[in-house]
């Protein structure tokens, strides 16, 4: 791992080739993490990946959190490795919902928060990206094909967002199937 | 005649001396394999598009038993996640218990006893054994080998007894708590464990000797579905697969998360890569665990086998009836269980697939606040393109086998 000042070395690095990038570092129990401008994700990924002496060319593990009710709201973490020098660094881009305090957008409606894939940089990334899509709604631009992955394709809503509704999704059963369960599940629960 | 033919037949004619022969006409044909099939490993859906009999295109579509169990995790306080993290991989829940315990133990900064640290490498070498076993069994089975699946079994349920004599449970055990383990080991269980350990070494020459040279299984494995360890290495490939490529590469050995630099082991490496190498060096394996196996029940500490943090690890029963203090706390941990100042972790581990790592967030309150799991079996599977395209659709069988992904886990 780099160490405290290592991590601000690192910073400063990215700082000079690239001013404002890093929003912040972050030294909690012993795990190092650069907190990124979304914007920018992928020219810092870039950086670490391919600068000498960097070399952080192993993506370990890619996944997303909603931090409800912190603003901004949603972050998607890379676990980044340096197999040489068995280090890992974490970089966590920090994503904003743009339907802020709009009731109904964890059940599927309105614009969704985007983010640059990094699939081109990282191959491995495409199924993990994917995920992140399916239960976070996050958008990653120039996914070569972002659907989702464990979840069925017509499934309504983003549930691994913390606001979103748990034990309230109505079964279809014969009895029901007429009054289209799923749509009066969104005009319901999005109201209260 | 069609529009090529007349071409083919034109020149025919204009150039003297010259014969053209078509190819034969191919036909792409898409067709849809699992999601219910033996071969599939669990309830994977393939769909392959093939020419002829030659695999052109791969696409995996996974999620048939996703149970949403991370979001589960979600509403239970940080010790009661241990059971739902344990059912996602079925076959290494040792592994899933350590990913997840470690997190929550990097957390709250607790330290635990050695002797448990030894009990938790003794189980999960246990549990690597194990699951290489069921590998090896339906791996055989698949390429039409079927004793080696009865073989294989009879020495998993040697394993899964002891699992019983430990913790209670032959799988999904919750053995490990956070802090340590819950019971220490029962009397007879060493002897039971040396006993097996004896045996195990013999049983696996008996496997190669079944395997290794067998006419069958070489021509079905030897040189298909190697991809370099490059690429491997781009698709975050990592465990045996990555290791039969070459790549000596194993957080047993370059991490610290259990003392494994205590035990002298190997990390056995293939030369190609292909379904072979993949074969042997999983075989290879078995046998540096029970090399860690011996050193760790030699080597066992005395003491306890959980940490004395009452605030996060239950008191001993005894305690009940006789301690006000203990009384509380149990009442507390029960209850509402612990909570962990805010923080985020990742924690990775070596399980029989690759890099198990478990990502858990803390709010400061008694429940996670996010759990993920970054599932060796759910990367691995995007390497199955590259392994599968360019080979014969009966040779996808072995391919997948021996990428041995556990549907579980992927879809969690």
């Amino acid at each position: 791992m780099p160490d405290a000042p290592g991590l601000e070395l690192i910073r400063g690095e990215i700082e000079t080739e690239d001013p404002g990038a890093v929003l912040e570092t972050s030294f909690d129990r012993d795990q190092p993490a650069l907190i990124v401008d979304s914007t920018r994700i992928l020219a810092v990924l870039t950086w670490l990946h391919d600068t000498p002496g960097q070399e952080y060319t192993f993506l370990s593990s890619l996944h997303a959190a909603d931090y409800l009710p912190a603003e901004p709201r949603f972050a998607v973490h890379y676990e980044l490795m340096n197999r040489n020098r068995v280090e890992r660094i974490r970089v966590k881009a920090l994503l904003a919902d743009p339907e802020a305090g709009r009731p109904g957008s964890e059940l599927g409606q309105g614009a969704l928060p985007e983010l640059d894939s990094c699939v081109e940089l990282f191959p491995t990334a495409n199924f993990q990206e994917r995920e992140a899509y399916d239960f976070f709604g996050i958008v990653f631009k120039g996914h070569p094909g972002l659907t989702r992955i464990l979840l069925a394709e017509d499934y309504v809503g983003w549930p691994q967002r913390r606001d979103f509704p748990v034990g309230g999704e109505p079964v279809t059963f014969t009895y029901n199937e007429e009054g289209a369960p799923a749509s009066e599940h969104l005009s319901t629960s999005g109201a209260d | 005649m069609t529009t090529l033919e007349k071409a083919a037949s034109e020149v025919e004619e204009q150039v003297p001396g010259a014969t053209v022969e078509l190819e034969p006409e191919t036909e792409m044909m898409t067709i849809n394999m699992g999601p219910h099939h033996p071969a599939t490993h669990g309830v994977l859906r393939l769909i392959v598009q093939l020419e002829g009999e030659v695999v052109k295109d791969l696409r995996p579509i996974v999620g048939y038993v996703h149970t949403g169990i991370e979001k589960s995790c979600e509403e239970k306080a940080y010790w009661k996640v241990i059971p739902y993290v344990e059912r996602m991989d079925y076959l290494s829940y040792f592994f899933n218990m350590q990913a997840y315990c470690g997190a929550v133990e990097k957390l709250i900064d607790l330290e635990i006893p050695r002797r448990a640290q030894y009990l938790r490498i003794i189980h999960m070498e246990l549990n690597r054994l194990h699951s290489h076993l069921v590998w090896l069994g339906t791996t055989a089975l698949d390429l039409g080998a079927m004793s080696m699946f009865w073989y294989c079994f009879r020495e998993r349920d040697t394993i899964l007894d002891l699992f019983e004599m430990s913790a209670g449970q032959r799988m999904h055990t919750r053995y490990f708590q956070i802090g340590g383990v819950i019971e220490d080991i029962p009397t007879g269980f060493e002897r039971k464990l040396l006993a097996f350990l004896d045996e195990m070494p013999t049983r696996i020459r008996q496997y190669e000797a079944l395997l290794d040279r067998n006419e069958i299984f070489l021509r079905r494995t030897k040189g298909f579905g190697a991809v370099s360890k490059e690429r491997l290495l781009e698709l975050g490939v990592t465990g045996p697969l990555l290791r039969a490529a070459g790549e000596p590469w194993d957080l047993r050995k370059v991490t610290d998360y259990l003392p494994y630099s205590e035990f002298d082991f190997g990390i056995p490496i293939g030369s190609v890569g292909d379904g072979y190498d993949r074969y042997r060096c999983r075989v290879a394996e078995m046998f540096e665990s029970v090399k860690i196996l011996q050193q760790a029940l030699a080597g066992l500490p005395e003491g306890p086998h959980i940490a004395n943090d009452r605030k996060y690890v239950l008191p001993p029963r005894s305690e009940l009836s006789t301690s006000m203090e203990s009384l509380i706390h149990h009442f507390k941990l029960v209850t509402e269980g612990f909570r962990v100042a805010p923080g985020e972790v990742y924690n990775a581990v070596e399980s029989p697939r690759g890099e198990l790592g478990c990502f858990v967030v803390a709010d400061g309150s008694s429940k996670p606040a996010r759990v993920h799991f970054r599932d060796p079996s759910f990367v691995n599977l995007q390497a199955l393109h590259d392994m599968a395209v360019g080979t014969y659709v009966a040779d996808l069988i072995q391919t997948l086998a021996m990428l041995d992904p556990i549907l579980g886990g992927i879809d969690r």
